[in-house]
């Protein structure tokens, strides 16, 4: 299987990343093939969150390879803009463009990026607005919104750009608890629907039933992966153990 | 009701609510205030102030001449060097942040000189130098003064939109990077439309400040096309020995600053309900 390599949606060899003398990421390993789902779960300052941000290069690695359908994004010579493109992002804090309402957040980068036409654009807007379930609400400016709804914005801003594959930062951390199931519900039909997905996440109850792989991190190390039921419920390592009966299942 | 703030031992009618005392106090600011002014009026000399300050004929005489040349000169002042502090204002904030550090020596030298040396001396430089320096001069009627005053106020301005920019949170501009769009775009279409709105009241204060340094633009030389409010109102004093023309320069700076500074609260409202 030479084509293996290649058809890998995200490949990460032997990453580091320092924050000054700080080494928050200590060599990691770690592929996500199309249409998977991988859940990365671990405590607060384990590296997960920088993790995913290598991914897009929001973090420039300090050292190692990320491959993105085997392009090599580390490499200067890649245009990023180019990569990023393929790859939605959605931030725990949402980061809507608050000088615009739902549908020119919505428009901004299919017209300035993509180059669609307006029309184009505002169709594709309401067809993913449509599918978070938020059609109404096109003309809204942010601030109006719940979390709830302005996460579902955000994440329909993604699916606008017709990504290959989505990341998530711990996309419900920031919500009031009432408002989670929503923007869960969202994520898992877009699982469902065969999105590949790279998920930071608390939510151990999302993990077990979305996942195809679940990935523990601690203290910048990847400690343990595979299918969520075996890293649940029988994880191998006392620190998973440990973390794991710190977090309340929903 | 019982009244927790006063003491139980002083009953009776002098015991007053805290909303009766704050009301007297009140009414005490207003009496005091009232007072003084009719005080003011009474003592004044009306007759003499009038004769020196506002003298009728005299001020219908030059006022239809200030508003259509002098007024109309100040405000084409304005507007040219606004453009020019905006442009050039814009790009020094965007040179402080570059993260190439010589284009960031570049703005802070440029930005503490003009911000540093008095605008008087700066408009002297660039009227006088450059012509000398380069053997040409700027062109245009009101070139040279306006750039200069331009450069002047960009200096200030560089430093109200670098602090707009960086007020905008950093996930804005992840979130566009995110999208796809390259640096600049991301600038463009997302975090300087965001930074000028928080830096509106900032830039007003600066626009009604170089609406009245416009005056300083007579020491180039002024002709009967090129002369402002405030030249136009000491030429006349010169000429009717009345301090009225300078009573009527006060009431025409006002009446373009008033309204402005208005439609810019205006402005300002409306943007907050998109935040």
């Amino acid at each position: 299987m030479s084509d293996a390599a290649s058809t890998h949606a995200i490949e990460i060899d032997e990453l580091h990343k320092y924050f000054g003398d700080l080494e928050v990421l200590k060599g990691i390993d770690f592929v996500v093939d199309p249409r998977d789902v991988v859940c990365v779960i671990g405590p607060p300052g384990s590296g997960k969150s920088t993790l995913l941000r290598c991914v897009n290069r929001l973090e420039d690695p300090t050292s190692g390879r990320i491959l993105i359908e085997g392009v090599d994004i580390t490499d200067p010579d890649t245009d990023v803009d180019a990569v990023r493109r393929r790859i939605g992002m959605v931030f725990q804090q949402f980061n809507l463009f608050p000088h615009l309402d739902v549908m020119g957040n919505l428009t901004i980068a299919q017209r300035r990026v993509l180059h669609r036409s307006k029309g184009e654009a505002q169709e594709v807007a309401a067809q993913m607005l449509d599918r978070v379930g938020l059609a109404e609400k096109v003309r809204e400016y942010p601030a109006r919104l719940s979390g709830g709804q302005q996460q579902r914005v955000a994440i329909a801003r993604a699916l606008c750009m017709n990504p290959d594959m989505m990341l998530f930062d711990e996309a419900t951390s920031a919500l009031d608890p009432e408002l989670v199931g929503e923007v869960l519900a969202v994520m898992r039909s877009l699982a469902e629907e065969g999105m590949t997905m790279m998920v930071v996440t608390h939510e151990m109850g999302f993990a077990r039933r979305v996942a195809d792989r679940v990935v523990f991190m601690d203290g910048g190390v990847v400690v343990e992966e595979g299918p969520p039921a075996s890293i649940l419920d029988d994880p191998t390592h006392d620190r998973t153990r440990r973390f794991l009966s710190q977090v309340a299942e929903r | 009701m019982t009244d927790v703030a006063s003491p139980p031992g002083r009953a009776g009618a002098r015991r007053l609510t805290r909303r009766q005392r704050a009301r007297l106090r009140r009414l005490g600011v207003y009496g005091v205030t009232l007072v003084v002014a009719a005080w003011l009026v009474v003592v004044t000399d009306w007759g003499r102030l009038q004769e020196a300050f506002f003298d009728p004929t005299i001020f219908g005489d030059q006022f239809p001449d200030m508003v259509t040349r002098a007024a109309r000169n100040t405000i084409t002042f304005t507007v040219l060097s606004f453009a020019i502090a905006l442009a050039l204002g814009l790009m020094f904030a965007l040179l402080r942040l570059s993260p190439i550090r010589p284009y960031r020596w570049f703005a802070v030298v440029y930005i503490e000189v003009f911000r540093g040396v008095p605008a008087l001396i700066t408009i002297f430089a660039i009227g006088f130098a450059i012509p000398i320096a380069l053997g040409t001069r700027v062109p245009g009627r009101y070139g040279a003064g306006c750039l200069a005053l331009g450069i002047v106020y960009s200096a200030y301005m560089a430093e109200t939109i670098r602090a707009g920019i960086e007020a905008v949170p950093r996930g804005q501009l992840e979130a566009a990077r995110s999208l796809g769009m390259t640096q600049a775009r991301a600038m463009a279409t997302i975090v300087i439309p965001q930074a000028f709105r928080i830096v509106i009241p900032p830039l007003t204060n600066e626009l009604v400040s170089l609406i009245k340094d416009t005056s300083l633009l007579y020491v180039l030389g002024t002709t009967a096309d090129t002369i402002e409010i405030t030249k136009f109102a000491r030429d006349e004093v010169g000429r009717t020995f009345s301090i009225t023309p300078l009573v009527a320069a006060a009431l025409v700076y006002l009446a373009i600053t008033v309204p402005l500074t208005r439609v810019v609260a205006v402005l300002e409202a409306r943007g907050r309900r998109a935040r």
